[in-house]
């Protein structure tokens, strides 16, 4: 993709300003999804393997791989805890969300 | 953990699909389309009839997905791909993959008609159901693809589905498709694979993937991926594919299936099944496995 995606909701003034065909103009990133979450997942990177099982499984996309660590991205966890479960060294943790 | 070792990444690390959709916690639909995506690349269409991934896409003017998408009829996810494919065909695009990503809904019920047009013309596509077993967008409502036993709001506990699940697999193999495969997102490689192959091969290509639905299902999100791998495991959904509509691959030799039990206790839609039920659940489950097995020719 050449144009930067932005995280910003796309509202129209008026009809005029609508384009002619009914077709996207930009991402769901200004939806964060984040505020869903009732519960959120810590990784304890000490005891983490790198097997990165839990970036597949995501199905928010959320954990993204940082100088090759995993890292999850609260502002769109929905905090499933799929990747919690799924975690062969059981290092992500699910704790309540503080708020 | 020693800090040298590097991450073991076994799919693609692109993504496609970008965060912030609205699908549920725990969605098997989401993850069954970031790996889809994975497999298929940049240089896709999709095609989308009224499904869960017509809303989780997002509402106009926004996308979840970096690629075009196609919102088309219910009943027309075959014919739209088509039309798209003709479309690119006209314009020498021969490159582009069209895909057709319909619910079960639309893929066992209200699309079969055009799915066979479609699989007929042998029209340049891949199609790809993403089953959840029910009407799970418009409220948990029975469809052809809603296993024996199962409750939804309207197959309700005290008149649970008597009826079995259509065996959409078969009905393909008869048109005699140049490519047909079943996916489950427990096993991300394989699905990655899979598309990958599909893409790779010309004329109506049908994958069936496997995507649990803890909202339909009333299971909890966090097991979606574990109830997906149940259902390899206990031969409920086996990975296979079918090439030129005659050969057929055992992808997932399970050489010990766990029982059904298993799968469906994790599940509150199957919670009403008593002792007896399930053993018939497991007899249907045995019986198309060892079909699938002289199939395959093991």
């Amino acid at each position: 993709m050449s144009k930067k995606k932005e995280a910003r909701k796309i509202t129209f003034e008026s009809e005029k300003e609508m384009p002619v065909a009914p077709m996207s103009l930009g991402s769901m990133l200004y939806n964060k999804t984040g505020a869903w979450r009732n519960i959120k997942p810590v990784i304890d990177l000490s005891r983490c393997i790198k097997c990165g099982i839990c970036w597949k499984f995501c199905p928010d996309a959320s954990i993204d791989i940082v100088d090759d660590w995993p890292q999850i991205n609260y502002v769109y966890c929905k905090g499933c805890g799929l990747c919690a479960e799924e975690c062969p060294q059981k290092c992500i943790a699910m704790v309540e969300e503080e708020k | 953990m020693s800090k040298e070792r590097k991450m073991t990444i076994t799919i693609p690390r692109e993504e496609y699909m970008s965060p912030g959709h609205l699908a549920c916690q725990g969605c098997g639909a989401s993850l069954a389309m970031r790996l889809a995506l994975k497999g298929l690349g940049q240089k896709t269409i999709v095609c989308i009839p009224a499904c869960c991934w017509a809303v989780i896409d997002g509402p106009f003017p926004h996308s979840s997905l970096d690629i075009p998408i196609y919102h088309c009829a219910f009943e027309t996810a075959a014919s739209s791909a088509s039309g798209v494919r003709a479309g690119l065909d006209m314009v020498g695009d021969t490159e582009t993959t069209v895909l057709a990503w319909a619910g079960d809904g639309g893929t066992f019920d209200i699309g079969l008609q055009a799915l066979s047009g479609a699989a007929e013309r042998n029209d340049d596509i891949v199609y790809t159901c993403y089953d959840n077993e029910a009407y799970m967008n418009t409220g948990i409502q029975r469809s052809s693809a809603t296993p024996i036993g199962a409750w939804t709001t309207t197959t309700p506990v005290k008149h649970y589905k008597k009826e079995r699940k259509k065996d959409i697999i078969g009905i393909m193999a008869a048109h005699g498709l140049p490519y047909i495969a079943t996916a489950s997102v427990a096993y991300p490689e394989d699905m990655v694979k899979k598309f990958r192959k599909a893409r790779e091969i010309r004329g109506t290509r049908f994958i069936h993937v496997f995507a649990p639905c803890p909202a339909g299902w009333k299971s909890r999100p966090e097991d979606t991926v574990k109830l997906a791998r149940l259902a390899v495991q206990t031969g409920y959904f086996p990975l296979f594919e079918i090439e030129n509509g005659e050969r057929w691959t055992l992808n997932l030799k399970v050489k010990e299936r766990k029982p059904i039990a298993e799968y469906l206790k994790l599940q509150g839609r199957f919670r009403h099944l008593k002792e007896d039920e399930i053993t018939l659940i497991q007899q249907e489950v045995d019986a198309r496995w060892e079909k699938i097995l002289k199939n395959c020719g093991l």
